[in-house]
């Protein structure tokens, strides 16, 4: 396949950044979305070139280092997958592709296409965890039986990577998708209810912080999220807000 | 120095309540003035920050990526072992530790492996309690599997995404305590050099990815949880970043480094498909459960099936080999990964590898498929008979179990897993190997700690399936913060260590000039080119079979290889920027003096034992020849360069458990 390739280039934080053309040639369909862009790296530097910053690191759509806007979608063009997953063979031979970053006043860019999304981990300090120690004094795991549905549902909410793509995709740059999905997993479970009040609170009132925009329900986040977390989590977060904010 | 694995006296199972009754401790208000530094976020460095900090000692904790929650525990999927007996089949403390012993091939450390089958338990308790969503049968109960190597279930899981799980809970973990700012994290930093000062570790240099800043850090003791060097092949499991670095610079300044040959090579990876490929993606143990591994009997089938004339599924039972279930009866599908996957090997080196490259086998679910929709269709009072029925039950119950396995390798491969079987073939995914530690997990520089991946503890030369996210977590959470106490209780009238001496100035003066070498090379060909040629050179000499004429050319071509590297590397950029491919650079550097010492280890045992298995040393059937001379574990001490190390030996000994020949017949 040969495609042409419209980059977003961005020396640092201060620089104003521009769109760049390249042409790259020969690529299987078979490489992955960043093993195409290995490529075109490998040519950059052979030319004497700046390569193009990229974040990723797994490669196998767990750790949710890889972003990347691709013609206008979080993730490129497939859906329930990240960039790292996301194959050539979803493009066709004599194509133009647009790849930007992330884009949000939270998610500030670091280099090309590097952004920082250390506000993610600011609104998890401010409440993603239950104040267990680990001294490992704690009942046995099975004194706890949790309903099956329950622990099915905590799960799917848990395997959000963090990747910031529901931030991107949304057009008020919310994040409740991401923060819902942390709340939603404890509220689950009977060992998150002790501090449901305090987390929810504080984990909304640092995303506000952070400078993420509100929630209009347009749904964007879900339709675009890897891993598939629910709107319904949303709306969970929404009813503990309220209690929370009722008993507060 | 003579090695001193300070293995406590006393009968096996009383060693670790006997030393943690007698060593030192340290007094709350003493753990405020006494600062700890930990290299590496992932389950055993997350876990060792989260509980030290909670101990309240002050704790700077590093990681490369751009935040803790994305170290490559994130990746591990199938799940983790404990002694819990849940399932009343007969698993207790003494079977996870003889189960671990044999399956390392009598090549680890007894007293170590005791205690992490002791701590196991209470893993699952603790993370319970921080809210990891394990999976649950419909009574509300923890759900276990198999894995490799045993006899008994004893794997929590979390679909295909435990490590995901535990990692996001030691990560909440760590957010607590940085909330509370017990725990400086730095992100985006990579360690470059360990200080030490008077002979204890003191502190590192790290530099800054964003700023390109190198930075002077002290502490009072440094934590190295920084994983394997499985990318020292180039293709493996690891996530690109994944380094030796921190522990190879660790080795250069008196950490011992052991075993670096013991690599486990893992049975159930997606096939490699082409040059271009940048990393491989492994398909969990836990498929075994369920999957048949299968190449055709007959040679014709084989060729009918790369010309693409024939299709698995048309092929009959008859003409399939199902060869694992053939070799191994007893433990059929679940023998362990070193076994496994040296038996693919043997097929397709027969010629019988079903995919263009002949470097391929059959993971198959039909049969599974089957048992399950038919079990289903028996529950639900449907008809057992009705063939696209038990077929649709049946890959629910798949789909429940390893959906995003199955979604993964769609997406790779471009074929439907659920209709055809997968291809698979085995892939370098986790090194057993590492920097060596005494009982406290203390390197041979004092003050230096090492823990999970990156020490060698406790899985000898093979690791048992769902055993490493058990070792991640006992090391950091139950293990390190009683041992780095005792040593920590002479530091509480030390005071704060100061950055502003000679030998932070000199540790800082040679990371950069290092990076200024690196920086100013102009040679022609990017770091990747270097990268994969050593992973070439790994693979072919030092893979999944080893003999010594590969071996010593191995050696030769790995040094002449790093001599071209300094010559002819290029670097783009500058050192005060963002620079992925400068952090690449030095991280090639270091794995391209760990490959000779790797094939210099490996030329030195002259022994087969789990995952390393020399061509000179097998039984008439084909199996692993382990020798009486080769018990104990190799420790290398740097002089310079790697074919200078210097060999010390540990041995042995096993008082509990009787050395046999390891059998999964």
């Amino acid at each position: 396949m040969n495609l042409t390739l419209k980059i977003w280039r961005q020396k640092d934080a201060n620089d104003k950044g521009k769109i760049v053309d390249y042409k790259i040639n020969d690529i299987s369909p078979d490489m992955s979305f960043l093993e195409m862009l290995d490529v075109l790296n490998s040519e950059l530097i052979t030319k004497g070139d700046e390569p193009v910053a990229f974040d990723h690191d797994c490669r196998e759509g767990i750790c949710g280092s890889c972003s990347l806007y691709i013609n206008g979608e979080a993730h490129g063009p497939d859906r329930l997958v990240t960039t790292c997953q996301l194959h050539m063979r979803k493009f066709k031979d004599g194509d133009t592709i647009f790849i930007e970053p992330f884009r949000a006043k939270a998610f500030p860019v670091i280099k090309d296409l590097v952004v920082d999304r250390t506000a993610f981990d600011r609104v998890q300090h401010a409440g993603g965890f239950i104040s267990v120690n680990t001294s490992g004094n704690t009942q046995d795991a099975n004194s706890i039986p949790i309903e099956k549905v329950n622990a099915d549902k905590a799960f799917d909410a848990a395997t959000c990577i963090g990747c910031g793509a529901c931030v991107a995709s949304c057009k008020n740059s919310s994040a409740m998708l991401f923060v819902s999905a942390k709340v939603s997993q404890f509220a689950l479970l009977p060992q998150g209810q002790v501090e449901a009040t305090d987390r929810v609170l504080n984990m909304v009132n640092q995303m506000d912080e952070e400078g993420f925009g509100n929630c209009t329900n347009t749904g964007a986040c879900e339709v675009e999220c890897p891993k598939g977390i629910s709107l319904e989590n949303i709306a969970r977060m929404n009813r503990e807000f309220l209690t929370a904010s009722l008993k507060g | 120095m003579a090695l001193d694995s300070k293995i406590p006296q006393g009968p096996l199972k009383d060693k670790w309540t006997n030393h943690k009754n007698k060593i030192n401790l340290v007094n709350p208000a003493n753990k405020r003035l006494i600062d700890v530094i930990i290299v590496g976020t992932g389950l055993a460095g997350g876990s060792a920050a989260a509980t030290l900090a909670e101990l309240g000692y002050n704790v700077k904790a590093f990681c490369f990526q751009d935040s803790p929650r994305r170290a490559h525990s994130i990746a591990a999927q199938g799940g983790i072992n404990a002694a819990k007996n849940y399932q009343g089949d007969g698993d207790s403390t003494y079977r996870l530790f003889y189960d671990t012993v044999k399956g390392g091939d009598y090549r680890s450390r007894e007293s170590n492996v005791y205690r992490l089958a002791e701590v196991s338990a209470n893993i699952i308790d603790q993370c319970v309690a921080q809210g990891v969503p394990f999976a649950r049968d419909y009574g509300g109960l923890l759900d276990n599997r198999s894995f490799g190597g045993v006899l008994v279930s004893r794997t929590f899981y979390a679909k295909g995404q435990t490590g995901q799980q535990l990692l996001l809970g030691a990560y909440s973990a760590m957010n607590r305590q940085i909330g509370r700012g017990k725990i400086k994290m730095y992100n985006r930093h990579e360690m470059l050099d360990v200080v030490v000062v008077d002979g204890k570790a003191r502190g590192i240099i790290a530099r800054n990815l964003v700023t390109g800043e190198v930075e002077r850090h002290s502490a009072h003791a440094v934590v190295l949880g920084t994983g394997g060097y499985g990318n020292v092949f180039f293709l493996s499991t690891n996530a690109m970043g994944s380094n030796v670095t921190a522990a190879w610079k660790a080795h250069k300044r008196g950490a011992y480094f052991a075993n670096p040959c013991y690599t486990q090579i893992h049975p159930t990876c997606i096939p490699v498909s082409g040059d271009h490929q940048s990393k491989l993606t492994l398909m969990s143990e836990s498929l075994r459960n369920d999957g048949r591994i299968w190449v055709p009997k007959h040679k014709k089938d084989v060729d009918a099936i790369r010309n693409k004339t024939l299709k698995p599924i048309q092929l009959k039972e008859e003409d399939r080999d199902y060869y694992l279930e053939r070799r191994y009866p007893a433990f059929g599908n679940l023998v362990p990964r070193d076994v496994a996957s040296r038996a693919a090997k043997e097929r397709c080196d027969a010629g019988f590898g079903v995919n263009a490259t002949g470097e391929a086998v059959y993971l198959d679910f039909a049969a599974a498929i089957q048992r399950y929709g038919k079990e289903q269709a028996q529950i639900k009072h449907l008809d057992q008979n009705d063939a696209a029925l038990v077929k649709q039950l049946g890959q629910a119950v798949v789909k429940n179990k390893y959906g995003n396995l199955f979604q993964m390798y769609e997406k790779i491969v471009d074929e439907n897993p659920y209709e055809t079987p997968m291809m698979i073939y085995p892939a370098v995914h986790y090194t057993m190997g590492g920097i060596w530690v005494d009982y406290n997990l203390q390197t041979t520089i004092p003050g230096l700690y090492a823990v999970g991946e990156a020490n060698f503890s406790d899985h000898g030369a093979n690791r048992l399936g769902a055993s490493a996210l058990m070792q991640g977590l006992a090391d950091g959470y139950f293990v390190l913060p009683y041992t780095i106490g005792d040593y920590l209780s002479h530091d509480i009238r030390t005071g704060p260590i100061s950055t502003e001496t000679k030998e932070f100035e000199a540790a800082e003066k040679k990371v950069n000039s290092e990076i200024e070498h690196l920086i100013n090379n102009n040679g022609t060909k990017p770091v990747d080119y270097f990268h994969k040629r050593l992973g070439k050179i790994m693979w072919n000499k030092c893979g999944m079979a080893r003999n010594e004429k590969e071996l010593k050319e191995a050696i030769e071509e790995i040094s002449a290889l790093r001599a071209e590297f300094w010559k002819d590397v290029r670097v783009p950029g500058t050192a005060n920027e963002f620079n992925e491919e400068l952090a690449k650079a030095g991280r090639v550097a270091d794995f391209l003096e760990l490959g000779e010492l790797f094939a210099k280890d490996a030329l030195v045992r002259e022994e087969s034992a789990g995952g390393h298995f020399r061509d000179e040393y097998q039984t008439p059937e084909g199996e692993a020849m382990r020798r009486k001379e080769f018990q104990f574990v190799s420790a290398w001490e740097y002089k310079g360069e790697p074919k200078d190390a210097v060999l010390h030996k540990e041995e042995l000994t096993y008082e509990n458990i009787e050395v046999k020949e390891r059998s999964y017949k």
